[in-house]
């Protein structure tokens, strides 16, 4: 009796390891990032291509920083929620348009609204790689010192932001 | 005669040096073979992070060509392989790294493998000592010596 007990008690083991791993992300790939500092970049503007945006024209406030295209399938998900948030007027997003073309994201952002305090033009991808961007959409969080909080990748769910996104954001804004 | 046949000549020179320009075109940064060398090598030990079971010499996502191109011009500026993994880790975590290196994250990964053969070893020689024992425990009966002897005859 006792001896098979102790294949069964693996078994449960093994059972509850491969239960949790239903429902873990391989997606959701730790960032490096989180803690440090938001690589500096000088991107032209989205709506005024003449004009440049840099991180650091945000110090002093936290700020989303929303990466996303008119070509992604997931941004179209979350983009009515983001449109809510800039709405509150909670906190600024400002996106950056990835490897998109001009036209298609004006379009994209008249026929959908537009939530972003303005967005940075990413055409080749560079600072993509330097924010280790690879599944549009992507969201971070940027405190007043311009240290990255969180990282969220993918589409931003309704309880994403009412469980991490925002509360984050009202502890970092008291700070 | 001599005039057509310079025509000729010409307008195959002509279309050899676009065609050369053409295939010039189509590879940017590929002059190097020391360089080239060096791409292929750190392809085939970077994750491609869209398709996640693929390194980045498999792998045809945008992304992949897009880091493959920033690897290219790392190795063009005469960085060493650690220096351009190095610079990936830190954007894109160790999960870049197709294969994971030792650190307390990876432990279990790495040494459970072989806590499990240790584990199986010292089962195995519990169980074969049982067995011996048992054997030693049970010596045979009159009986069956007689048995033995019968048939040994």
């Amino acid at each position: 009796m006792k001896k098979a007990l102790i294949p069964f008690s693996l078994f449960i083991i093994m059972a509850g390891f491969l239960f949790k791993g239903l429902f873990l992300n391989p997606r959701e790939v730790p960032s490096p990032l989180v803690g440090k500092p938001a690589p500096a970049f000088s991107l032209p503007r989205l709506d005024q291509p003449a004009k440049t945006f840099s991180p650091k024209d945000m110090l002093g406030q936290v700020w989303l920083f929303n990466v996303w295209a008119s070509w992604c399938g997931a941004c179209r998900d979350e983009h009515p929620l983001l449109v809510g948030l800039a709405k509150t007027g909670l906190v600024p997003v400002v996106g950056m348009d990835y490897k998109d073309t001009a036209a298609e994201a004006e379009q994209w952002l008249t026929e959908r609204g537009n939530p972003y305090l303005l967005s940075a033009v990413d055409a080749d991808g560079r600072v993509g790689i330097d924010y280790g961007v690879y599944g549009v959409p992507e969201t971070y969080v940027i405190d007043k010192a311009g240290v990255i909080a969180y990282k969220q990748i993918g589409p931003v769910t309704l309880e994403s932001l009412r469980d991490d996104i925002l509360p984050l954001v009202k502890r970092l804004q008291a700070q | 005669m001599i005039k057509k046949y310079l025509l000729s000549l010409a307008s195959i020179l002509l279309l050899a040096f676009t065609l050369q320009g053409m295939a010039n075109e189509a590879q940017p940064l590929q002059s190097d073979a020391a360089v080239e060398a060096q791409v292929q090598r750190l392809a085939t030990q970077l994750r491609c992070l869209v398709c996640q079971n693929q390194t980045l010499a498999d792998s045809h996502a945008e992304l992949a060509q897009d880091l493959l191109q920033e690897v290219r011009e790392m190795a063009a500026k005469g960085m060493s392989d650690q220096a351009i993994i190095d610079y990936l880790v830190a954007r894109y975590g160790d999960f870049v790294r197709y294969k994971p290196p030792l650190n307390k994250t990876t432990s279990l990964l790495w040494l459970g493998p072989f806590a499990l053969l240790f584990l199986g070893g010292i089962g195995l020689l519990v169980m074969l000592r049982r067995r011996q024992a048992m054997q030693a425990e049970l010596p045979l009966t009159a009986a069956e010596t007689r048995q033995i002897n019968e048939l040994l005859k």
